[in-house]
């Protein structure tokens, strides 16, 4: 239709308000993707998480230990395939702001449970033979420019003292979700230690993780476990590793919920620019309009116009934004990869910026265009700009 | 310079409907930025209040929070009777040894669980921090599985209110109580008697120590002397300053977070205000030129724009402080992940905020102004006074 | 004897500023017959482009019929009455209202798009009106590129791309030079008596109005006679 090159045209008449009307959605685009995926890197953890496994923790809650001698027990119970445990060390790199994740794992059982994690063999072969092993996630290497054979220290907060590790292993995900960002050391290392120091704290774990044999049995086996130490003086919780991960996500809910708040705040504000653009548009055209009603143009023609200029501006300023979201977001997840170790785009979020543009596109035009029908044509012809 | 004033703020009135949304634009930002500062501010609030300008806390070294303190009863035993610590009421040293642990509990409504941290305490508890004050039912009887709930926990917690029984530690404990601390993080603990709870949770430890030493100097040697006694392995500080460094972490998260949602938010206002101040210069062209031609400067007409964009500013940015004051009626009950226990405060506004919201909102003004001002400021009067 | 085809019986109109109501035209009987050049005089106020609106059917009467080529347009619908306009009426304005993104060329041709016709009948029509105002050389250039006759000319253009029997217009030479003004007049004045359309005209320049085979009087809101 010949009317596009007219809405084509009447974009680029005013093109210093389109270009900064595109920017602005353009801006609020991104803040929205880079919002939105804060909140999906929440759920990361949860995302990532395999059906076929399980994490028994101490019922009381997680600062509480179990003792490792549960392993075997929990071994023994119908549908479970392997146990491997976990321990959270919480220890520092140099200063508490070099925060990330460190655990004490079960050297022997626990790479096999979570295939995902991958390495040269002769990682797996050091960490198997050296006591002071470590191995460290791609991201956090990048991120402290630590290379294999690096001797670091962690100061304990949980486990008191400085515990020296080699870097022996540099491990990369097998998927997109995988966390790059977490250092693994062999629980035996902290056993040992405890052992000499403190006697009364050895032989006990944080987490133990089961894989099942049949992810459809998961309840029934969770519940098995969980019987075997009923009214036991430690009690175990078990749950699905996906579950056990979106209880971390509901103790933060309040944030989470104020972050989709703040997101749906930002679409507001897209509404707002280009509102205001189609409003002083329309207002401008008042006269244009109504000459167009004069040669016979009907409503919807004005309609279909004034729609057309909303859309075409709203299509640039948040493809410009998706577009502008990649390396936008890729800062952002530098500067909060302390917070959250997984931060990708999902596809979903970006149908969700696109709708969203488009939304906005239609809504911005619906007043401008209601008062350009609604203008008599003698009205509108008397305005004169 | 009244004269131009007024013209500035009656152009404000005259563009009305785009004013109003360039104003809205902006108090929408200023809310944001209010909001998540105000936000981080109650947490931070919440915990200075918590602490105790006269007291001491002493921790395992290195350990950072209680949860993850551990202190034999010998080395508590050596800094209760350190000689800089008061004597108490009983004539004894005004000090109170206490374990914190976390336990798992459901949330009123979602239902879903997060930790509550419960506090097995001794006698001078309450003595040592002279704000705990029992507003609902009774204090526990000695030896039996009773305990006191802060007034957010009970607020928040299901089962948390009096009458209510918690199952933790293979036991029922009953709530026979419930307590205010002055609004501080006290609030949201459980508190039980501590030989009760380390029998039933089998930790026959201290996590931490807290002592009276009011004076400065006093508390300096002790620290001094502790920190190198062989004997110990602690790290001493002013319990102020222990609770203040308790939310570090999550402060960092919500301010780095928040200022990059407000910076990109800003971003999108500013060219908002642009737009606007834009079509206010073209729609004026005629009026600058009068303006000129009856003398005015260039410098005046860049002023008037450059005004005219800062009322906006400063309107919306009123608006937006205006509306996030509201928020500090609601309280956030979450996880502060340094302590990983559920922490309830509130909204909490400073000057500081105010004022840095105010500035951020002129600047706002200023950058989306003075482009257009510029433009204005170099229309010729000619010109100007022939356009249509 | 020529059929009327702009018929007005009894018409009244008034407006409303607030609670306070305005005459504007008072018992109207009008009578235009096909072929006629009639100029429309009268003082500013006296309601002489409120007349014209009545008869272009973009404003109603507040009583009275509005007959134009058979058809009582008061009773038409808002739709109705657009198609109505794009059949039968071409409307010139005093400020040309051209659409400044659009050249020659397709702002003649924007009527056109009303109609069905494909891409090479628009383009004869668009060409045959640029060259009765004799604008074909201009067809390429932007209203801005253009003078306020030149301007005038693609608007009369435009006004009888779609072939209507009645034009209308409203001060047409209002903004113009004088020379300028004689041209648009000498085309109108073409455009009655070789082409037959039907022209009503408002206008205060009595020059202009000697084109006209006769004129009415406006004063007040009445037809007077001369």
């Amino acid at each position: 239709m010949k009317l596009l090159k007219l809405i084509f045209r009447n974009t680029l008449r005013h093109w210093l308000r389109t270009s900064l009307t595109v920017l602005g959605l353009a801006i609020a685009v991104v803040a929205f993707v880079v919002i939105r995926t804060t909140i999906d890197a929440w759920y990361a953890q949860a995302e990532a998480a395999s059906p076929d496994r399980l994490v028994t923790r101490h019922a009381v809650s997680l600062t509480f230990f179990l003792p490792v001698a549960y392993a075997e027990r929990i071994g023994g119970v119908e549908g479970v395939n392997t146990v491997s445990h976990a321990t959270w060390f919480g220890g520092q790199y140099i200063e508490p702001k070099n925060f990330f994740a460190n655990f004490a794992i079960d050297h022997t059982t626990y790479l096999d449970l979570y295939p995902e994690l991958l390495m040269a063999p002769e990682a797996r072969d050091a960490f198997m033979q050296e006591r002071q092993a470590a191995i460290v996630g791609q991201k956090l290497a990048d991120r402290f420019g630590w290379q294999l054979d690096d001797r670091i220290v962690l100061t304990g907060t949980i486990f008191p003292g400085d515990w020296e590790l080699v870097i022996r292993g540099i491990y990369t995900g097998a998927k997109e979700n995988t966390d790059e960002n977490t250092l693994f050391f062999r629980w035996d290392y902290v056993d040992e230690r405890m052992r000499q120091e403190t006697p009364g704290r050895a032989g006990y774990v944080g987490t133990f993780i089961e894989r099942i044999d049949d992810p459809t049995q998961s309840a029934a086996v969770s519940e098995r476990i969980d019987a075997l130490f009923q009214n036991s003086i430690a009690e175990t919780k078990t749950e699905t590793e996906e579950a056990f991960s979106l209880s971390f996500v509901a103790m933060a809910s309040s944030i989470v919920l104020g972050l989709k708040i703040i997101s749906i705040m930002v679409i507001g504000i897209i509404m707002l620019v280009l509102g205001n653009t189609m409003a002083m548009t329309a207002r401008e055209r008042v006269s244009e309009y109504a000459v167009m009603k004069t040669l016979g143009f009907r409503p919807f023609h004005i309609v279909g116009l004034i729609f057309g200029e909303s859309l075409f501006i709203a299509a640039i300023g948040g493809g410009l934004g998706i577009l502008l979201a990649f390396p936008l977001g890729g800062l952002v997840s530098i500067a909060l990869s302390t917070f959250f170790p997984v931060y990708s785009i999902a596809v979903l979020t970006l149908a969700f910026a696109a709708l969203s543009s488009f939304a906005v596109g239609l809504l911005a035009a619906v007043f401008p265009a209601l008062k350009a029908v609604r203008t008599p044509i003698v009205d509108g012809l008397r305005i004169v700009d | 310079m009244n004269l131009l004033a007024a013209y500035s703020f009656r152009n404000v009135l005259a563009r009305r409907l785009t004013s109003t949304l360039t104003i809205i634009g902006v108090a929408l930002v200023v809310f944001v930025f209010c909001a998540v500062l105000m936000l981080s501010n109650g947490l931070r609030q919440t915990l200075v209040d918590t602490g105790y300008e006269e007291n001491a806390i002493i921790i395992r070294k290195a350990s950072q929070t209680e949860i993850q303190s551990i202190l034999l009863r010998d080395m508590a035993n050596v800094a209760r009777n350190d000689v800089a610590v008061e004597t108490g009421p009983d004539g004894d040293p005004f000090a109170t040894g206490e374990l914190l642990v976390l336990i798992n509990q459901p949330k009123r409504g979602s239902g879903e669980p997060s930790n509550v941290p419960i506090r097995g305490v001794g006698k001078y508890s309450t003595t040592i921090r002279p704000n705990i004050r029992l507003v609902e039912g009774r204090m526990w009887s000695p030896g039996t599985s009773e305990i006191i709930a802060g007034r957010k926990v009970a607020e928040n917690f299901q089962n948390g209110g009096v009458g209510g029984t918690v199952r933790f530690a293979s036991r029922d404990w009953t709530v026979v109580g419930v307590f205010e601390a002055g609004g501080s993080g006290f609030e949201s603990e459980l508190w039980g008697d501590y030989d009760q709870l380390a029998q039933a949770f089998q930790r026959p430890i201290y996590s931490s120590l807290t002592v009276r030493v009011p004076s400065q100097e006093a508390f300096n040697a002790m620290r001094e002397r502790l920190e190198n006694d062989p004997r110990v392995t602690v790290d001493v500080k002013r319990e102020k300053d222990y609770y203040a460094e308790q939310s570090n972490f999550t402060r960092t998260y919500i301010n780095v977070l928040g200022i990059i949602i407000s910076i990109i938010f800003s971003a999108g206002a500013t060219v908002g205000a642009m737009i606007t101040m834009y079509a206010s210069v073209s729609g004026r062209t005629t009026e600058i030129g009068t303006l000129r031609a009856l003398g005015f400067s260039r410098f005046t007409v860049l002023s008037t724009f450059l005004v005219e964009s800062v009322f906006m500013a400063l309107f919306g940015g009123a608006l937006g402080i205006l509306a996030a004051t509201f928020l500090s009626r609601f309280e956030v009950s979450t996880t502060n992940w340094d302590t990983f226990a559920e922490l309830a405060f509130s909204f909490q506004t400073s000057w500081k905020i105010v004022i840095g919201a105010l500035i951020f909102a002129v600047g706002m003004g200023i950058v989306g102004g003075f482009l257009p001002a510029i433009q204005a400021s170099r229309i010729r009067i000619i010109e100007a006074l022939r356009a249509k | 004897m020529a059929e009327a085809i702009v018929q007005l019986k009894s018409v009244f109109k008034s407006y409303y500023r607030g609670r306070l109501e305005i005459p504007v035209l008072s018992n109207i009987n009008l009578s235009i017959n096909e072929g006629q050049f009639v100029a429309l005089m009268g003082p500013s106020g006296s309601g002489k482009t409120t007349l014209l609106n009545l008869i272009a059917g973009i404003d109603r009467p507040s009583d009275g019929e509005v007959r134009v080529a058979g058809d009582d347009i008061a009773r038409l619908s808002e739709s109705e009455m657009a198609r109505w306009r794009s059949e039968n009426i071409g409307f010139i304005f005093q400020f040309y209202n051209l659409m400044p993104v659009l050249n020659a060329f397709e702002n003649v041709e924007l009527p056109l798009l009303l109609m069905k016709l494909n891409r090479a009948e628009r383009r004869r029509q668009v060409e045959t009106a640029l060259g009765i105002v004799g604008l074909a050389d201009r067809m390429d250039h932007y209203p801005n590129q253009l003078s306020g006759g030149q301007e005038q000319r693609v608007a009369i253009a435009r006004a009888v791309v779609t072939d209507p029997n009645l034009l209308l217009a409203d001060e047409p030479t209002g903004d113009l030079d004088k020379q300028s003004a004689e041209d648009i007049m000498e085309l109108l004045s073409r455009l009655n008596k070789e082409f037959g359309k039907t022209i009503v005209m408002v206008t205060h320049d009595p020059r202009a109005a000697e084109a006209a085979e006769y004129v009415q009087h406006l004063d007040k809101g009445e037809l007077v006679q001369a």
